[in-house]
């Protein structure tokens, strides 16, 4: 394994952080989602500012996740807005 | 194809006709077509762009549709949503259900535009002469899914 994870961003969050696709390296202590929401938003003053306050939506591997949902190397993990498509 | 995401335009028509043809056992069909709307709040929309995650969306599209199968007692369900540039009047989402008696027709396609609107990943981003805004997700499309719960 890596020890890398995909994250997508979209939307209106796509534009704050201004990328769409980043690889990133996972530390060995970061387990879920949440904890990664963290640790990009630690690593980076935009990404802070881009999450700050707002309705964050976590997806794993395509699927909706929560906070708590365990991540590992080699996941696909994507961030976005509330959807409003339909 | 039971979903399909796509630029192109779609004719409501002709998917109600490839999907009932030839079908006696069908005994009513609910056609549902969203379009993009030209007034969105107080402005007036010049265009549309659908921005959408293209693996979770298929994903999350055949798992509503296939939890729709399993609640009601449907022949076939089809759903197509766009995705690009759009205009107003431009459809957006069909849903088809199909079934041999009305309600589970109708019950099938409302289960289907409540989920998808607050579960699918596609955002939309409205254009027009004062700037271009990302539209906000509404409380009660939250509560038109929940209400499935019960």
């Amino acid at each position: 394994m890596s020890g890398e994870v995909t994250v997508l961003y979209f939307a209106r969050l796509r534009e704050a952080v201004g990328t769409s696709e980043e690889r990133i390296v996972l530390p060995e202590s970061i387990a879920n989602a949440g904890a990664l929401l963290e640790h990009l938003a630690a690593s980076d003053e935009q990404k802070k500012f881009a999450f700050e306050g707002q309705d964050i939506k976590i997806a794993v591997n395509q699927e909706q996740a929560t906070p708590a949902t365990p991540i590992a190397p080699g996941d696909e993990v994507a961030l976005f807005p509330p959807v409003t498509g339909g | 194809m039971p979903v399909r995401i796509q630029p192109e335009p779609f004719d409501a028509g002709a998917e109600l006709m490839a999907l009932t043809t030839g079908r006696p056992d069908i005994g009513a069909s609910v056609t549902f077509v969203g379009q993009v709307r030209e007034l969105s709040g107080g402005s007036t929309l010049s265009t549309m762009t659908l921005e959408h995650y293209p693996a979770m969306a298929q994903a999350e599209l055949e798992r509503i549709e296939g939890e729709a199968r399993t609640r009601f007692d449907v022949q076939d369900i089809e759903v197509i949503h766009r995705f690009g540039d759009l205009s107003p009047g431009d459809p957006i989402v069909l849903v088809i259900a199909t079934s041999a008696s009305r309600q589970p027709a109708f019950d099938a396609a409302n289960f289907i535009m409540d989920f998808l609107k607050t579960n699918a990943p596609f955002w939309k981003k409205e254009h027009a002469a004062d700037g271009s805004y990302w539209v906000d997700a509404k409380s009660s499309d939250d509560a038109a899914t929940q209400r499935w719960d019960k």
